[in-house]
């Protein structure tokens, strides 16, 4: 495309997205503040629901990984994934991969 | 984004507030006189910009505000954290809160952020670090700061002062001012097991700005001692409310804040809790101050 | 002093002994005592990733998710006291995650949810007037250079990680198709707001990020797909809010 063109080609693009989007933009009624956060909150005060019963050494061992449930990856069928290899996330696939 | 900056810097009155959580805005917008202030948990406003920055740009339009850190590890064996102590002033100094505090306790080490307020013990070296710490806070800050005493669980060998006269210690050759979470006295006193209306006694409440209240949970230790946890996840209990109104009478009134974090209930049960401090602070006459 | 050295390893390992001279009040050892803080740490931070991982927790789980959270956790403590942005290695650590390796999305779902994360608290930007575009002289046009909304992110992803976030966070939301999907998140105020994109729009968008001319993002985006529309490029450009400057 020559400069010409494309210095043409460009600006009648942009008209057309001017216009465009002057029609259609709606009176969209802005946004309020409200609304609950998004991310992790820092707090000052004891973990919930944590007490010293139970504590670390049973909860959270750190270095086992067990699966004990399954979550909605199970019910996600991709057959023929983008990449070309079929995927699905069963649970039986979960504890097959399990290092023994 | 911390460009339009809010106006009235006011002072935070001898009342009741809460800290603020975003799903209590409506609440609170809805019945504004039901509080008399509200405090933020700085590192929550420590982004670039968004929903948060805007509730709190606006909150500080009609309430006044306390500042409180909860990550500044003042009583670290590591330097303070200097991009932190930047970000801390740069939100101070827009928002130009009432009160301005932080936590005798420490969270990081070795460049790992532990997200809990873990004890110091009460030794003359301390003393010392946390002092050059809170210089170096109120050098950046530009402001006074309060320093809260801390729920603790354990107890250090090395210790070799109290609590109080750590604090007091602190507090005088820094400069500070002292925040007094009277759930954390009472927390602590069971799980130390000393008379928290002794404590209470002893605590120069002269140097106290602001008070804390919150609730806390039960449970034991190896040997079936009564261990309390302070999870501000509950009503204020009736013995912290007997010690409050004992530290009153003591300390004169003072700005009070209801503290809960985990399980938060709904506004009206947090506005209840604040009617009643408020009741309490209402009775206390003014004159009575120290 | 190492006192809190130990204390930091303890409180990480529950394999680790309680760190010498911590006792209760009476000079024991503190014992359980200590394990409160020791799940104070581990436990405000699993919450904190599952505040910040809602899809992947629905998607492995919730028992799951802590448990591997748990490890996260443990190997990844955060680096900065600010917890809203907890959880960057999260992708990387997903990646290498081998008993999840036939869960191959899951670490392109986690860069979504950071993204979005990172969308919600970035600066805000006033849009420039819809009609600024107009009072240019057309021969300018493809000069045009932008800043755009810092809002702006954009997540490549051979998965249909749009689809997939919605089926976890939408109601009745469909099955996700086998596609690759790459998601543009805007804020124009203070919602977030998703949407697939082609390739080419992408490519579109990144060069202009990067500060290349309107001519040369065109190219750009033409190279990689050769019937892509400038109008409706621009028009997205202007409905998303995303021009904030335009620099002449």
């Amino acid at each position: 495309m020559s400069k010409s063109m494309k210095s043409l080609a460009v600006a009648s693009a942009v008209a057309a997205a001017v216009v465009s989007h002057a029609n259609t933009a709606s009176a969209q009624s802005k946004e309020k503040c409200y609304g609950v956060s998004l991310a992790g909150q820092n707090g000052c005060a004891a973990g919930p629901g944590t007490s010293c019963a139970g504590t670390s050494t049973v909860d959270y061992q750190g270095n086992a990984w067990s699966l004990v449930d399954a979550g909605t990856c199970t019910e996600i069928k991709l057959p023929e994934m983008a990449d070309g290899t079929a995927r699905s996330g069963s649970t039986e696939a979960l504890e097959r991969d399990l290092p023994s | 984004m911390l460009d339009a900056q809010p106006k009235r810097p006011e002072k935070v009155p001898n009342r009741a507030g809460v800290g603020f959580k975003a799903q209590h805005l409506d609440g609170i917008l809805k019945d504004p006189d039901s509080i008399g202030w509200i405090e933020i948990h700085a590192e929550n406003y420590m982004g670039d910009g968004g929903r948060p920055i805007a509730q709190l740009r606006h909150l500080r339009e009609q309430f006044p505000v306390s500042c409180h850190g909860v990550g500044l590890s003042i009583g670290a064996e590591v330097p303070l954290d200097r991009d932190h102590l930047a970000r801390l002033k740069k939100l101070v100094n827009w928002l130009e809160p009432g009160l301005f505090s932080e936590h005798l306790a420490w969270s990081t080490h070795d460049s790992h952020f532990l997200n809990d307020l873990l004890p110091v013990p009460y030794t003359h070296a301390t003393v010392d670090r946390v002092v050059a710490h809170i210089n170096q806070v109120q050098d950046t800050v530009g402001r006074q700061m309060l320093l809260e005493n801390p729920s603790t669980y354990i107890a250090f060998e090395e210790s070799d002062r109290s609590e109080i006269d750590f604090l007091r210690e602190v507090s005088e050759r820094s400069g500070c001012g002292l925040l007094l979470d009277v759930n954390n006295v009472f927390v602590s006193a069971t799980n130390q097991n000393y008379s928290p209306q002794a404590y209470i006694d002893a605590f120069p409440t002269e140097r106290v700005g602001e008070l804390h209240l919150g609730g806390h949970e039960q449970d034991a230790d190896d040997f079936g001692a009564t261990l309390l946890i302070d999870s501000h996840s509950r009503p204020v209990v009736d013995p912290v409310w007997a010690l409050y109104e004992y530290t009153l009478a003591k300390a004169g009134p003072c700005p009070t804040l209801i503290e809960w974090d985990n399980d938060i209930p709904e506004w009206d049960v947090l506005a209840r809790e604040a009617a009643r401090a408020d009741q309490l602070l209402s009775a206390v006459p003014a004159a009575q101050a120290s | 002093m190492a006192v809190q050295s130990q204390f930091a390893q303890a409180l990480l390992d529950p394999a680790h002994p309680v760190p010498d001279g911590v006792v209760d009040p009476s000079g024991r050892p503190a014992g359980k005592r200590f394990n409160v803080y020791r799940n104070n740490v581990v436990v405000s931070l699993l919450d904190a990733m599952e505040t910040a991982f809602p899809v992947i927790r629905k998607l492995i789980g919730t028992e799951n998710f802590r448990n591997l959270a748990g490890l996260y956790v443990r190997q990844h403590p955060p680096k900065s006291p600010l917890l809203m942005f907890y959880g960057t290695d999260f992708p990387a650590f997903l990646d290498g995650f081998t008993p999840l390796a036939h869960v191959p999305y899951l670490a392109d779902v986690a860069r979504l949810e950071l993204a979005r994360r990172s969308a919600y608290h970035a600066a805000d930007a006033t849009p420039v007037p819809a009609d600024a575009l107009s009072q240019i002289a057309p021969a300018r046009l493809m000069h045009l250079r932008f800043t755009l909304a810092p809002a702006l992110q954009i997540v490549p992803s051979p998965y249909p990680v749009v689809a997939l976030w919605d089926y976890n966070m939408t109601p009745d939301a469909p099955q996700p198709p086998a596609e690759a999907q790459t998601a543009l998140i805007t804020r124009p105020a203070f919602d977030l707001h998703m949407q697939v994109i082609p390739p080419a729009v992408a490519a579109f968008l990144g060069a202009l990020r990067q500060g290349n001319p309107l001519d040369t993002a065109f190219d750009t985006a033409s190279a990689l797909d050769g019937a892509f529309d400038l109008t409706a490029g621009i028009v997205l450009l202007l409905q998303s809010e995303l021009i904030v400057e335009i620099h002449l």
